[in-house]
């Protein structure tokens, strides 16, 4: 069973360190969920993990399935099953979704791909992704727009989800893939993971909200503070959340809230 | 850079390989290097030319050599103009051996899917590219028509009044230097005719013909739509032409006539030893359109704009160029509009790119002159420069003798960004496919009103120049 374990991970940006030691353990088909504060370094991990090269990696490593990814780029983390569904997801302009996704599709499946190879043939590849479109409730004609340009925030969000089943990743990180998105469409993206999160996929779901978590029940959460997991459960501990926020968090963890305040006072000020 | 073909590699042709080796010895026709007035008469001489072409040349040559090199744009004071073959005959040029054309040109070509029969053509191997069998029902259709499709010297040989008529009046030979060198030592081009009220619905392309001259040094096009009519003609090819020589001076000139429709595209990918130099000039008059689609890659130095004269009320006039300058090159390109009547209007949008140090930049021209009332201009140029070593400049001229004129203009530089590439990389593409899929998208609104299998690959060229340069 594929695994992805972090160990002991220290990230920083700009030379400022923001995760402090994270350790975590997703295997395929388990659903983790990733709550915290503003600021606690959710985002740094979700980036960290695909390999943004701002994200400076200072200590521990990241694994996949005994595979030390940690000194990898990107596009060799995404061959080998990592995907990130971002928070923002990104404008390329005359890019078309379907060129893209042809070439990324094609990458993930042949690893060993050299620049300038055959792609994956266009028949196959378009009877796939008209599948999925329907699947996601999605115009094919969003398969001739270019990448995200001019998408509404939940057109973009059904893009991500698309992409990822498209790409079939071991892992995917959801982040914050449920904000700015009506109840309908929260729903037509939960269903998409739930499609796909089955015994294949690990998936990290970070967010504030309760709603994507009623749909894809979490067997894990964990918390964040001040750059760290202070705190995992199961389920009852991202409804305790939801019900009460963080005020109880911060009372079983001072060092740690006092760590995070203390940050966001000092981030604040520099704005 | 390959190493299997040292000995033929000339430095001065920079990360190419095609130092061919061409014996001259079988020549019937004694070319030497050089520019004189033996040369010009020899020239003339050898195409059994009319006197008029050979006074028009022999004038043209006296006005290039009192003319100075243009001091401004890109840097042509290099150019040794005593150094250069002017002419050689086509059918004496040497075939050359398919072992001699270095791997990573051939590979470029399998890569761009070029056909085997062109492919060698391009390559110099065969001098002639015979494409009879394939179009020659098409040329037939064209003459049914009364279509004029031929080779320049051939329409001046087989059509001298109408071509009498225009050569050289839409560009005169005191144009401008370049000008001038090409009308005193022209050789080939493609010669059109469309008469009136004729639609010719499928692109003419310049490998209709199975002469080789059409991608000479000094090639001449003279093209002629009457009222009415309807055309496109396609220049060139995305795939590398490779030439030893190292200058290339063409002049192009075209006739849009009352309520004609005419689009003129090029994709120019020179050797980076070139120096491209090139005069293209259309007069439109009432009601028609005229289009220039320019695209140009490799060379050593461009300079090219070309231009619309609106000549009576209603003409139109749009220009697209996309310019990619990679090291080593300046490809100072653009577009002249000159509103000579009142209605009329122009359209202009330029893409260039710049990278490994290149130079890219935009120089245009939108003047309107006296008496020209209500004309509409617009100019929108975009600017992708894709590392700190490289540049691209923008040199907006504007002329204007009206008040109630009508004209825009827009510039955008732009990087690509930290976050469209971890985006693109993210989804599993190297950096420099992420990049080179960038660079297509920027490109994306002028490649798209290419015919297909020239934006397919125009998108493979880019690809290439983007490989295995970054990162």
């Amino acid at each position: 069973m594929a695994t992805l374990t972090i160990t002991n991970l220290q990230v920083s940006v700009e030379d400022k360190p923001i995760l402090k030691g994270v350790n975590l353990e997703i295997k395929e088909g388990e659903i983790h969920a990733l709550m915290g504060p503003n600021g606690s370094g959710k985002s740094t991990l979700a980036y960290a993990l695909a390999g943004h090269p701002k994200y400076e990696i200072t200590g521990g490593t990241i694994e996949i399935d005994g595979t030390n990814v940690t000194e990898l780029d990107a596009n060799e983390r995404a061959r080998l099953g990592m995907f990130l569904a971002f928070q923002y997801p990104v404008t390329i302009p005359g890019v078309r979704v379907a060129d893209f996704l042809r070439h990324a599709v094609t990458n993930r499946r042949d690893p060993e791909r050299k620049e300038g190879e055959n792609l994956m043939p266009m028949r196959e590849f378009r009877k796939e992704l008209k599948e999925r479109m329907a699947e996601l409730g999605m115009d094919t004609e969003f398969a001739r727009r270019y990448l995200n340009d001019g998408f509404s925030g939940g057109e973009k969000k059904r893009m991500e989800i698309l992409q990822m089943a498209m790409l079939q990743p071991k892992f995917a990180i959801l982040d914050e893939t449920d904000s700015g998105l009506d109840s309908d469409a929260v729903k037509v993206v939960s269903e998409g993971v739930n499609r796909l999160s089955g015994p294949e996929m690990g998936v990290l779901i970070i967010t504030h909200h309760e709603r994507l978590l009623e749909f894809n029940k979490p067997q894990f959460t964990h918390v964040m503070l001040a750059g760290k997991i202070v705190e995992t459960g199961d389920a009852g501990l991202a409804a305790e959340l939801h019900a009460n926020g963080y005020a109880t968090i911060r009372e079983r963890h001072p060092e740690a809230a006092a760590e995070q305040s203390s940050e966001q006072e000092e981030s604040l000020a520099s704005v | 850079m390959s190493t299997e073909t040292p000995s033929k590699t000339d430095p001065s042709l920079g990360d190419y390989q095609y130092g061919f080796h061409d014996s001259t010895d079988n020549y019937v026709f004694k070319s030497r290097k050089g520019l004189d007035e033996e040369i010009v008469r020899q020239i003339s001489g050898i195409k059994n030319e009319p006197q008029w072409m050979l006074d028009f040349r022999l004038n043209a040559l006296e006005i290039f050599f009192s003319r100075p090199s243009p001091q401004w744009g890109a840097d042509v004071d290099q150019i040794d103009f005593q150094d250069i073959y002017y002419y050689m005959k086509a059918s004496d040029k040497q075939e050359k051996s398919w072992d001699d054309v270095p791997e990573d040109i051939r590979k470029t070509y399998d890569r761009l899917g070029i056909p085997e029969a062109e492919k060698q053509y391009l390559a110099g191997v065969k001098a002639q590219y015979d494409s009879e069998v394939v179009y020659g029902s098409l040329q037939e259709d064209l003459e049914k028509q009364g279509v004029l499709f031929t080779d320049t010297d051939s329409a001046l040989r087989e059509y001298p009044e109408i071509f009498r008529e225009y050569f050289g009046t839409i560009i005169p030979s005191a144009d401008n230097k370049f000008a001038a060198l090409n009308s005193a030592v022209w050789s080939g081009g493609s010669f059109i005719y469309v008469p009136p009220g004729v639609h010719i619905d499928f692109p003419l392309q310049a490998y209709f013909r199975i002469n080789s001259e059409n991608m000479g040094q000094f090639e001449r096009t003279l093209i002629i739509v009457d009222e009415g009519a309807s055309a496109h003609y396609v220049e060139g090819c995305t795939a590398p032409s490779w030439t030893e020589e190292s200058l290339h001076s063409a002049v192009v000139e075209i006739v849009v006539k009352r309520g004609g429709r005419f689009r003129y595209t090029t994709i120019q990918n020179w050797a980076n030893n070139v120096y491209n130099l090139v005069t293209k000039r259309a007069m439109a008059y009432g009601d028609s359109l005229m289009e220039w689609v320019d695209g140009n890659l490799g060379s050593k130095i461009t300079m090219k704009y070309p231009a619309i004269y609106l000549m009576e009320p209603g003409a139109r006039g749009e220009t697209l160029s996309i310019a990619f300058a990679n090291n080593g090159q300046h490809q100072d390109a653009g577009a002249k509009m000159v509103h000579c009547a009142p209605n009329t209007s122009s359209r202009v949008v330029s893409k260039s790119i710049s990278k490994g140090g290149g130079r890219a930049g935009y120089r245009g021209l939108a003047k309107v002159v006296k008496g020209a009332h209500n004309c509409k201009s617009s100019v929108v140029c975009d600017a992708l420069i894709l590392d700190p070593e490289s540049r691209s400049d923008t040199y907006p001229y504007i002329e204007v003798e009206e008040d109630d004129v009508t004209m825009e203009h827009e510039a955008s530089v732009s990087k690509i960004a930290e976050e469209q590439l971890f985006y693109l990389m993210s989804r599993g593409l190297t950096e420099a496919e992420a990049s080179a899929m960038i660079v297509t998208g920027f490109i994306e609104p002028l490649v798209k009103e290419l015919p297909m299998e020239y934006a397919v690959e125009m998108n493979k060229l880019i690809e290439l120049q983007m490989e295995g340069s970054v990162g």
